[in-house]
């Protein structure tokens, strides 16, 4: 007999389970499939029921996130290779609600990200005559590593604090908030501060510092919350010192 | 089709699960000790302002083998603290020189100069 691997997976049913609950499938070994392939393999042969998101196969849609051995991981990036002769346990990512088996809900996601405007908003608007807002390659690497995230939300379920503080902002929210603060073309950044520096924001991060570690693009959301919380300090205490801005 | 997600709550021994949690949990606790070291200074502050008897008695007090156990812990936790901090400062602030980033090896190594020249003035001024 071929070679096989056994996957454990968090299945959970919405209208038939109370709970969820672990489920086991023996799958082919390949050197060269990922745990996505895996999956592939029981809902194309073995169980049609399995639901779990995926898209691209390539580490660039975000959606296969998933925790793996308890590290929250794509799961196209993962290979089986690196678990050869052990037990494979497939979950939801952690910190999220789960809509069904390994679907997690991501509506809160949605509305911090929304919440901290992460789109150019111009220091002053010009008339499409004016030409381009033009932008050094100087400034842009200022910013460019953030830019690589690709909402997978690994940091989330990596983040202590996320799990512990449901109205956390996040990991990537804040990092996507401090590439756009970052921007030469932005003038957006007091109006960020409002969610991005509120108690919710970088001060709920207490620097564990796992999101930078878990994020599959290198982005390093960690140091992006670190330098917003130098950058805020520093706004507090100008808008204290400046005459006539504090009442 | 009704929606029904289900919520799992955080263990309270979260921070058990990985290695990394453990360390940053350690790195949290170190901060206790170097409160506490910074209490100690200002009790010594406190005894020095009310003469000479009150200061040799805090002196004696932290020269007995249990003071001196306690200020190596200190000691120790905060060279913890301070080395697990240099090594994050990169990330806290990076800096760019000439349009280049500055290597974080250099914003580290800045930090251990820094370190070596306060303590050299401190030791110093303390007429070593």
């Amino acid at each position: 007999m071929s070679e096989v691997i056994r996957l454990e997976v968090l299945r959970y049913h919405p209208e038939t389970d109370s709970e969820p609950h672990f489920q086991s499938y023996t799958v082919p070994y390949s050197d060269d499939w990922v745990v996505l392939d895996a999956l592939n393999h029981v809902k194309d042969h073995l169980d049609a029921t399995l639901s779990y998101r995926w898209s691209c196969h390539m580490a660039v849609c975000g959606s296969c996130g998933m925790m793996i051995n308890g590290e929250s991981k794509l799961s196209c990036h993962t290979f089986l290779r690196d678990y050869r002769g052990g037990v494979i346990r497939v979950e939801p990512l952690d910190h999220f609600p789960i809509e069904r088996d390994l679907v997690i809900v991501m509506d809160s996601f949605m509305d911090k990200l929304s919440a901290v405007k992460p789109y150019l908003i111009p220091k002053e608007e010009k008339p499409l005559s004016a030409g381009e807002y033009l932008q050094s390659p100087g400034e842009m690497q200022t910013f460019h590593q953030y830019t690589q995230c690709i909402n997978c939300l690994l940091c989330y379920a990596a983040c202590p604090q996320c799990g512990l503080n449901e109205d956390f902002v996040g990991p990537a929210a804040l990092a996507l908030a401090h590439r756009y603060n970052l921007d030469s073309r932005d003038g957006g950044k007091s109006t960020r501060a409002e969610v991005v520096a509120s108690n919710e924001g970088i001060w709920e991060c207490t620097f564990v510092g796992a999101c930078s570690q878990v994020c599959p693009k290198h982005v390093d959301p960690a140091a992006a919350i670190q330098q917003t919380k130098i950058s805020a300090s520093v706004d507090w205490l100008t808008d204290l010192l400046k005459p006539g801005a504090h009442r | 089709m009704s929606r029904r997600p289900y919520v799992r709550q955080v263990e309270r021994s979260w921070w058990l699960r990985q290695p990394r949690y453990v360390l940053y949990m350690i790195r949290e606790l170190t901060s206790l000790f170097v409160g506490l070291y910074g209490a100690l200074l200002v009790v010594g502050l406190v005894r020095l302002s009310q003469g000479h008897a009150a200061w040799d008695g805090f002196v004696a007090a932290f020269s007995g083998p249990l003071g001196v156990a306690f200020q190596l812990v200190c000691l120790f936790f905060a060279i913890y603290h301070s080395v697990t901090w240099f090594a994050l400062t990169p990330k806290a602030m990076p800096l760019m020189m000439k349009g280049e980033p500055v290597p974080g090896v250099v914003i580290v190594g800045a930090h251990y100069v820094a370190w070596a020249v306060v303590s050299i003035i401190v030791l110093f001024g303390a007429g070593m």
